[in-house]
């Protein structure tokens, strides 16, 4: 049911316009830095989900922005991975607040990028089966999402930020980490 | 009285300096011309230069290797350099594999102090790739912990120096898929 209410989830159901925000850079100590807890249903953590999907919209190939990306030491992060080629579930847009894996299975390889880290990609092992559960912010209900492929590389990368780790604190080994030579 | 065959022994070669195509076409084909066997190179880039090493395998001494490997460095823009080096041990000693990640601003004196609490577990460093982008100083280590080493205590330990210098590390096991 829960997977449902996720994909059913849009951003209009914040009743605020986001605002789009600066997107800081590693080595920023806000990306280093285990983010808080969250009320889902404050008025601020409304905005900043609001914030989040608005900053995600306008940023070429954003497939997920977390809080302590636009410098918000905050466990909130919003996803939309519609239309990646390598999606194969999806949920549409949608932000969680105090997300947290439940299950996690069959670790993949795939090469990362990342809006604070602009010039390096890195190949990062994350599990392509995935439960989450976190809180929809306003309501603050609880939600279950389970996905797989891209998605659940993006949930996963999402919530590192939320504790404080960026891709480069996964990457498979010492070759792993290459200069990014496109932009999206 | 007879002439046994000479063992073939092994020569560390590096290549460095100024880069343009065609380098490893050169290099390659003046050790294969000697019967020079490629047994382990690296090649990189390094702020723009060029940067291999090799260790090659024959019977070709290492005057003959230098001398066929002169010309690359003739106008000045590469240096090259042979030395015979001992066989590698066909049954090494292996630690636990890990993985360490080291990042935040730049500063001097961040590898050096990561890699002394490394050595100071006799854990071995065995790839090391650091980048710097930005103002972001990034160091990827995979080294080999002998038994009986905490991990985890290493990895806190790392952590308290790396927060000394306003960096962060993680310290993660290697994970090998067995297919």
């Amino acid at each position: 049911m829960s997977d449902d209410r996720v994909h059913a989830w849009s951003e209009d159901e914040l009743g605020v316009t986001g605002e789009v925000r600066d997107v800081v850079r590693a080595p920023a100590a806000v990306l280093s830095t285990a983010a808080a807890e969250v009320d889902p249903t404050a008025p601020d953590v409304v905005r900043l989900a609001a914030d989040l999907v608005a900053t995600m919209r306008v940023s070429p190939g954003c497939v997920g922005l977390a809080a302590p990306q636009v410098g918000v030491g905050s466990r909130v992060f919003c996803v939309d991975v519609s239309g990646h080629p390598r999606t194969r579930t999806g949920h549409g847009t949608f932000v969680l607040c105090n997300a947290e894996v439940v299950e996690a299975t069959r670790r993949e390889k795939a090469r990362e990028g990342c809006m604070s880290v602009p010039d390096l990609t890195g190949d990062v092992r994350r599990a392509a089966r995935l439960t989450v559960r976190g809180r929809l912010p306003g309501t603050g209900e609880e939600v279950t999402v389970v996905t797989d492929a891209f998605e659940a590389r993006a949930l996963q990368h999402e919530i590192d930020h939320c504790a404080g780790l960026l891709f480069l604190d996964r990457v498979a080994d010492a070759r792993a980490v290459h200069p990014r030579r496109t932009y999206l | 009285m007879t002439l046994r065959p000479s063992a073939p022994t092994q020569h560390a070669i590096t290549v460095l300096g100024h880069d343009r195509p065609g380098i490893i076409a050169e290099t390659t084909e003046r050790l294969a011309d000697l019967g020079l066997n490629l047994e382990d190179s690296t090649m990189t880039l390094l702020r723009g230069h060029f940067a291999m090493m090799l260790v090659c395998s024959g019977e070709a001494p290492s005057a003959a290797i230098e001398a066929a490997l002169a010309p690359l460095a003739d106008d000045g823009a590469l240096t090259v350099t042979v030395r015979s080096v001992a066989p590698d041990d066909p049954d090494p000693v292996r630690g636990a594999p890990h993985v360490l990640t080291v990042h935040g601003g730049d500063r001097p004196g961040i590898v050096s102090s990561v890699a002394a609490e490394v050595a100071r577990v006799g854990g071995n460093i065995t790839d090391l790739t650091t980048r710097l982008a930005g103002d972001l100083y990034l160091l990827v280590a995979e080294l080999d912990l002998p038994a009986g080493v905490d991990a985890t205590a290493l990895g806190a330990e790392i952590d308290r120096v790396a927060t000394d210098l306003g960096v962060g590390a993680t310290l993660r096991p290697v994970e090998t898929d067995e297919l």
